[in-house]
C-alpha cells in the first residue's frame, strides 16, 4: 500500500524496472536512458523526503510495515520475555511488556502495540489501551523499581481508548496514576516515541528522564483529525491541523518536549525496518549510558526538573 | 411564566439593551428563576436542584472564609507555537481576557477554608473552556509548591474541557508537571482535595484532578476522560442514561462523595480538618 505522496517515486521506480526488463529480454542497450531516469529518481526522492510536510510525516508514522514495539523488543533486545495481565481485571494486548536484555544489561520494557495486519489490529484495539493496559504498565514499573533495572518504554498509540467500558473502569484515573507512578521511578527511564504519540494515552508511559522520538513520529495533545474536527469543524482539514500543532520530531526538539531524534532510513522506517531498529538500539544504548552514574534520588530529581521546566508563559 | 411574558411584552424591543436581564431559566427543568435569588442559591435551581455552572470568582467567594482570600495567580499566556486555526490564538486569548478580566483560565490564592490554611485554585470554564495550557499548569505547580512551603492544604476546583489544543505538546506536558508537583504535598503530609465540577474531562481529569487524597464531585457534573461526542462516534451507539455523570462515577468507585453545592463549603472544611495534621479535633468553625 503506497502513500499518496510516494506514488510518483514508485511510478518512476517501476519504469526503471520495466526498462531493465526490456533491455534484458530484447538485448537492446538502454543504459543511458536508465541512468537518466535513475538520476531523476534520486532527485525526486531527495525533494520529497527532505521536504516532508507534517501531515506526510503523520502518514509515515502510521505506515504499514513500520516497526512496532514487539519488532523492536524482539530485534534490538535479547531474550525478551513477555509478561501478561494487570493482576486485577484482564490482559490488555494494546500494551505489551516484560523483561529483556539490552546488550546484556537487564531492563524492563513496556510499549503500545498496534497490529501488523487487520486481524491483529482488531485484537490489539489499534494500539488504544483500556485501563488494564496502564495497570499492567504500572505493575512493570513496580518491577523495575524493585530490582533497580532501567525502564524503557515505546510509544505508539492514536490515544487511550474512548469507550464506555474504559470510562467505567476509570480511564482518566489510571492515566493519571500511570503518569505519577512513572514520574516516581528511582531507576533510569527512557521513552521512545516510535510512531504515534496520541495525547494522555501516550504520555501515561512517557514520563521519562529522556524522551526520544523517531524522525517521522508525531507526539501531541490530540490527533490532527480530531483537532481539525474541533477547530475547523472538518476532519478533512487534518493536514492544516498537523501543521498548526507542531507535532513533528524537529518541532518537538525545539520545544524541548523531546531530547533527541532517532534517524530513520530514507523514505521512513517501514522502508527498512532492520536499519531503523539498528538506529534505535544505538541511541538507546547511548542514552542509557548518560543516565548510568545517577543515584536513584538524582534520577527522580532529574525527571522532576525536566518536566517542571516545560511550558511557555510570561511573568506579570 | 405568565409574569415573565408580561414583562417582555412591556419592554419595547431595541431599548434597555444594557439593563441586565432580571430573570433566567433553569437549564434542566425550564423553571423561571429570579436571577438575584438564583445567584444567592449558588446557581442551583431551587425547583429541581440542577447545578448550573458557576463563575470562578463566585466559587472563591463560596469556599474561602470571608476576608481571607489573597490572589496569587498572575501569569500571562504566550503563543509559543504561533498557533493559527480559523483565528490566531493570540486573538482568541485577547477575547477571553476581555470577557473574563483574567489573564488565563485559572483563579487562585491563599486563604482559609473553615479555618484551615489553604491554597485554593479554581479553573474558569468561561476562559477557553477552562482548558489547561502552560499558564494553568504552571499556576497549579506553583500553587502546590506554595502550599508545601507554607504548610497549607491544596484545593483545586476543576472545570475544564481538558488540555488546551493551541499549545499542543506543551499543554500535554502540563499533565506531567502538575502531577509531579503534588509530590511536594506528599512529602509534607499536606492534604490535597480535588473538586470536580461540570464539566471535567480530558487531560485535566487524567492528571492532577484524579490524584487527590479526597475527590468531591458536584451533582450531575459531566466527568470523564473522553467527551461523550467522541465516545458516541467511536462505538456508534447511544450512551447509557447518566453516563459520565457524578453519580455514575460514585457508583463506579471513582469519586469519594457527591455533594450538593449548598452544603459544599461545610463538607470541604470538614474534609480538610480531618486530613490536615496540624488541625486538632474540635478545631475550626
Amino acid at each position: 500500500m503506497a502513500l499518496e505522496f510516494e506514488r510518483p517515486i514508485l511510478e518512476l521506480e517501476k519504469r526503471i524496472q520495466d526498462l531493465r526488463e526490456t533491455a534484458r529480454t530484447t538485448g537492446v542497450d538502454l543504459e543511458a536512458e536508465i541512468r537518466l531516469l535513475e538520476e531523476r529518481l534520486e532527485r525526486l526522492k531527495k525533494e520529497t523526503y527532505e521536504n516532508l510536510t507534517p501531515w506526510q510525516r503523520v502518514q509515515l508514522a502510521r505506515a504499514p510495515g513500520r516497526p512496532t514495539t514487539l519488532d523492536v523488543l524482539e530485534k534490538a533486545f535479547q531474550d525478551f520475555l513477555e509478561l501478561h495481565g494487570d493482576r486485577a481485571f484482564s490482559d490488555d494486548s494494546a500494551i505489551v511488556g516484560g523483561l529483556a536484555y539490552l546488550e546484556g544489561e537487564k531492563v524492563v520494557v513496556v510499549g503500545h502495540q498496534k497490529g501488523r495486519d487487520t486481524k491483529e489490529n482488531l485484537r490489539r484495539n489499534f494500539g488504544m489501551p483500556h485501563p488494564e493496559g496502564y495497570r499492567k504498565a504500572m505493575r512493570l514499573m513496580d518491577l523495575a523499581d524493585r530490582f533497580g533495572y532501567p525502564f524503557l518504554s515505546f510509544i505508539d498509540t492514536p490515544g487511550a481508548y474512548p469507550g464506555v467500558s474504559a470510562e467505567e473502569r476509570g480511564q482518566a484515573w489510571v492515566i493519571a496514576q500511570s503518569i505519577q507512578r512513572m514520574s516516581r521511578l528511582r531507576v533510569p527511564a527512557i521513552a521512545l516515541i516510535l510512531g504515534e504519540g496520541g495525547s494522555g494515552g501516550a504520555l501515561a508511559i512517557a514520563v521519562a528522564n529522556r524522551v526520544l522520538i523517531m524522525e517521522n513520529a508525531w507526539y501531541s495533545v490530540i490527533s490532527p483529525e480530531s483537532c481539525a474536527a474541533i477547530l475547523w469543524r472538518d476532519a478533512k482539514e487534518a493536514p492544516r491541523a498537523a501543521e498548526a500543532l507542531k507535532l513533528t520530531a524537529k518541532d518537538l526538539l525545539e520545544l524541548r518536549v523531546v531530547d533527541a531524534i532517532v534517524p530513520e532510513p530514507e523514505g521512513g522506517a517501514h522502508k527498512d525496518p532492520e536499519a531503523a531498529i539498528r538506529n534505535i538500539k544505538e541511541v538507546l544504548l547511548k542514552t542509557l549510558e548518560e543516565l548510568k552514574g545517577l543515584s536513584p534520588e538524582a534520577l527522580y530529581q532529574d525527571r522532576y526538573r525536566r518536566f517542571r521546566a516545560l511550558g511557555a508563559f510570561a511573568e506579570p | 411564566m405568565a409574569l415573565e411574558r408580561l414583562f417582555r411584552r412591556r419592554r419595547p424591543s431595541g431599548e434597555n439593551r444594557d439593563v441586565p436581564e432580571l430573570w433566567t431559566k433553569c437549564e434542566a427543568c425550564g423553571a423561571q428563576l429570579y436571577k438575584k435569588e438564583f445567584k444567592e442559591n449558588l446557581y442551583v435551581c431551587p425547583k429541581c436542584g440542577h447545578h448550573h455552572r458557576m463563575p470562578a470568582a463566585e466559587r472563591v467567594e463560596m469556599l474561602a472564609d470571608p476576608g481571607t482570600f489573597q490572589e496569587i495567580t498572575r501569569l500571562r499566556p504566550l503563543d509559543p507555537l504561533a498557533f493559527l486555526d480559523t483565528k490566531p490564538y493570540v486573538e482568541r486569548l485577547r477575547a477571553y481576557q476581555e470577557e473574563t478580566g483574567r489573564p488565563d483560565a485559572i483563579l487562585g490564592g491563599v486563604c482559609a477554608i473553615g479555618g484551615v490554611p489553604a491554597v485554593l485554585l479554581v479553573m474558569d470554564y468561561a476562559f477557553a473552556g477552562g482548558s489547561m495550557g502552560s499558564v494553568v499548569g504552571e499556576e497549579i505547580a506553583r500553587g502546590a509548591e506554595r502550599a508545601a512551603a507554607e504548610g497549607r492544604a491544596l484545593v483545586i476546583v476543576a472545570a475544564s474541557g481538558g488540555a488546551r489544543m493551541q499549545e499542543a505538546a506543551l499543554s500535554l506536558m502540563q499533565m506531567a508537571k502538575t502531577v509531579m508537583s503534588l509530590d511536594l504535598l506528599w512529602a509534607k503530609r499536606l492534604p490535597y482535595v480535588s473538586v470536580l465540577t461540570d464539566p471535567t474531562t480530558g487531560g485535566v481529569t487524567a492528571s492532577f484532578a484524579a490524584l487527590a487524597d479526597v475527590i468531591l464531585a458536584e451533582p450531575g457534573a459531566l466527568i470523564g476522560f473522553a467527551g461523550p461526542r467522541v465516545i458516541r462516534q467511536t462505538i456508534r451507539q447511544e450512551l447509557p442514561e447518566g453516563f459520565q455523570r457524578s453519580e455514575f462515577l460514585l457508583r463506579h468507585g471513582l469519586v469519594d462523595r457527591v455533594t450538593d453545592r449548598r452544603k459544599f463549603k461545610g463538607e470541604l472544611a470538614q474534609v480538610l480538618r480531618h486530613l490536615h495534621p496540624g488541625v486538632p479535633y474540635g478545631a475550626g468553625v
